[in-house]
């Protein structure tokens, strides 16, 4: 497992060579690239800023890993995660699941993502022609990570 | 001492990103210390009302009002999270 939070951006071929390097039991990766919009709640946005707690955040990504693993048959996970000042169309996070099936892969990918968005400790700030603003929390986020509290996991 | 720490909204509201605090013997679980902080003041008051959804993390664990707090503890508020 590769879990990293860093300032600087990541290249997605590097990770998935990575990811698959020795292992050709893999036969599927699934990956997931969170991106910087230039637009939110109807305002344009020209900086969004990402926070998070530094010791927790690493060990509650490592969890939802942990999680993923266990419900589903996969070999291996990388989670980037950035912080700092991004702009429109910068990338913010990749998640990539490589498995031998992709079933699973992309479920498990899901899913991080799903645990990710409401339980790891990230706060986003953007910044707007009316000034600067946390990110509110959305109920759709929360909805999306209980789906898989409901077995519908498999 | 039990260390505090604030994050994002929060931290602003405050006025602090934290500090290592003595609590009183009976300020022993997550909601006795959020009480325990509101009765620092009004900033403090309004930021940590029952009216504000916050999350509460012990020792880098996710909390609830019930959970135990001890000396040596380091307790985080915070908003809802909003990354990915």
């Amino acid at each position: 497992m590769k879990i990293r939070v860093q300032t600087e951006n990541f290249d997605i071929a590097t990770e998935i060579a990575a990811l698959r390097e020795g292992r050709p039991q893999i036969g599927a990766v699934a990956s997931f690239i969170g991106v910087v919009r230039d637009l939110n709640e109807g305002d344009r946005v020209s900086t969004m800023t990402l926070e998070h707690y530094p010791g927790m955040t690493e060990k509650a990504l490592a969890a939802i890993v942990e999680e993923a693993k266990r419900r589903w048959d996969i070999i291996d996970v990388t989670v980037i995660h950035r912080v700092g000042e991004l702009k429109p169309q910068d990338q913010i996070v990749l998640v990539a699941v490589a498995g031998e099936h992709r079933g699973e892969a992309f479920a498990a990918c899901e899913f991080i993502m799903d645990y990710l968005k409401t339980r790891a400790p990230f706060w986003k700030k953007e910044r707007t022609p009316e000034g600067e603003r946390w990110v509110e929390a959305r109920e759709s986020d929360d909805r999306a990570a209980e789906r898989w509290q409901k077995g519908e996991s498999k | 001492m039990v260390r505090l720490l604030f994050f994002a909204r929060l931290r602003e509201e405050l006025g602090t990103a934290g500090e290592d605090i003595h609590l009183p013997e009976h300020v022993n679980t997550v909601k006795a210390l959020r009480r325990h902080l509101m009765a620092r003041g009004e900033a403090w008051k309004e930021a940590l009302g029952p009216n504000k959804v916050l999350r509460v993390s012990v020792n880098h664990e996710m909390a609830q009002d019930d959970t135990p707090v001890r000396a040596g503890d380091e307790v985080a508020f915070f908003p809802p999270v909003t990354g990915g």
